[in-house]
């Protein structure tokens, strides 16, 4: 059995990658959401790891509401994407000055 | 074998994930993505939640990454505009990043070298021997965590709500358009009148 720090470090690296992504592609919103997505994905092999190594389903199932939330974030994401394209024929996160106070 | 399993899913995964924030090409980078899921649903069946990798397969390379998909293919956008700042940004992103990656497996090898105490399970979530995952998960999911459940399913009723009243568009066509709102406004003394035409004279409209 793998001890369970390997999974810990490639979820660690996994969030990494995920948080460069963030910084990498500031413009593309697109790229920013699939960032997040892996983010979350490596917070769920996280849970779903300790969930196995503590002999404990609890860390499943927050795993599943985690992955929940995510796919709401995700829909409701991409549908101000998608309104904010047509009212703007752009997704450059640079220019989203149209709330300010 | 497992090992071997273990390391293939892990490198597939990451450096799927890692081209997935590389790749010059949005639809490349779902499809980069799609990789990376299918690799943590391969790692989950490793420890043995196979229901969490289903779920991972099923909900997001079936719904989530698709949707990505229709979003990428459905808006025309110049990507090459995209990647301006790419490398503007490259030197902070890749600091913090690496910043963040020492500290965190920092704290691995403090747990490791210290045992640092995480804290036991009370026993009242362990999976019950000869079961399968599902339904053990099942059995919590519908027992202890009822109404947490509930909740979810409320979090996505919204969710798509929100997505539809977001993303529709009303069409503005000239006939065969319900107003309800105005329908619902109308009284019968603004709508019809009374008259008593004289004969031969027909009534005014």
């Amino acid at each position: 059995m793998i001890g369970i720090e390997h999974y810990l470090v490639v979820s660690s690296i996994l969030f990494v990658i995920g948080v460069l992504g963030i910084f990498l592609n500031r413009k593309n919103i697109i790229i920013i959401l699939m960032a997040i997505e892996l983010i979350l994905l490596s917070v769920n092999l996280n849970l779903v790891a300790f969930s196995a190594y503590l002999n404990d389903l609890t860390g499943q199932v927050f795993a599943m509401f985690v992955l929940t939330v995510a796919a709401a974030e995700a829909a409701i994401g991409l549908a101000i994407l998608v309104t904010y394209f047509r009212n703007r024929g752009t997704i450059a996160v640079d220019d989203v000055n149209r709330m300010k106070g | 074998m497992t090992v071997f399993a273990f390391y293939l899913f892990a490198a597939l995964m990451l450096a799927s994930g890692a081209l997935t924030i590389f790749a010059r090409n949005p639809v490349h980078s779902v499809l980069w993505l799609i990789l990376a899921f299918f690799n943590a649903a391969g790692l989950m069946v490793l420890v043995g939640a196979e229901f969490l990798a289903m779920l991972l397969v099923v909900v997001y390379v079936g719904a989530v990454a698709v949707l990505f998909l229709f979003v990428v293919m459905m808006l025309n956008i110049d990507f090459a505009e995209m990647r301006a700042g790419f490398m503007k940004n490259a030197p902070l992103g890749v600091a913090i990043a690496v910043i963040l990656l020492a500290e965190l497996v920092l704290g691995i090898g403090a747990y490791r070298a210290g045992k640092i105490a995480l804290g036991t399970p009370d026993g009242s979530a362990a999976p019950l021997v000869g079961e399968s995952n599902v339904e053990n998960l099942g059995a919590l999911l519908y027992g202890n965590y009822l109404f947490l459940f509930e909740t979810a399913g409320i979090i996505l009723l919204v969710a798509m709500v929100g997505a539809i009243v977001l993303t529709h568009r009303e069409q503005r066509s000239t006939r065969g358009h319900q107003d309800i709102a105005k329908q619902n406004a109308r009284n019968p003394n603004e709508a019809t009148r009374n008259v008593s035409p004289e004969v031969g004279k027909g009534v005014e409209l």
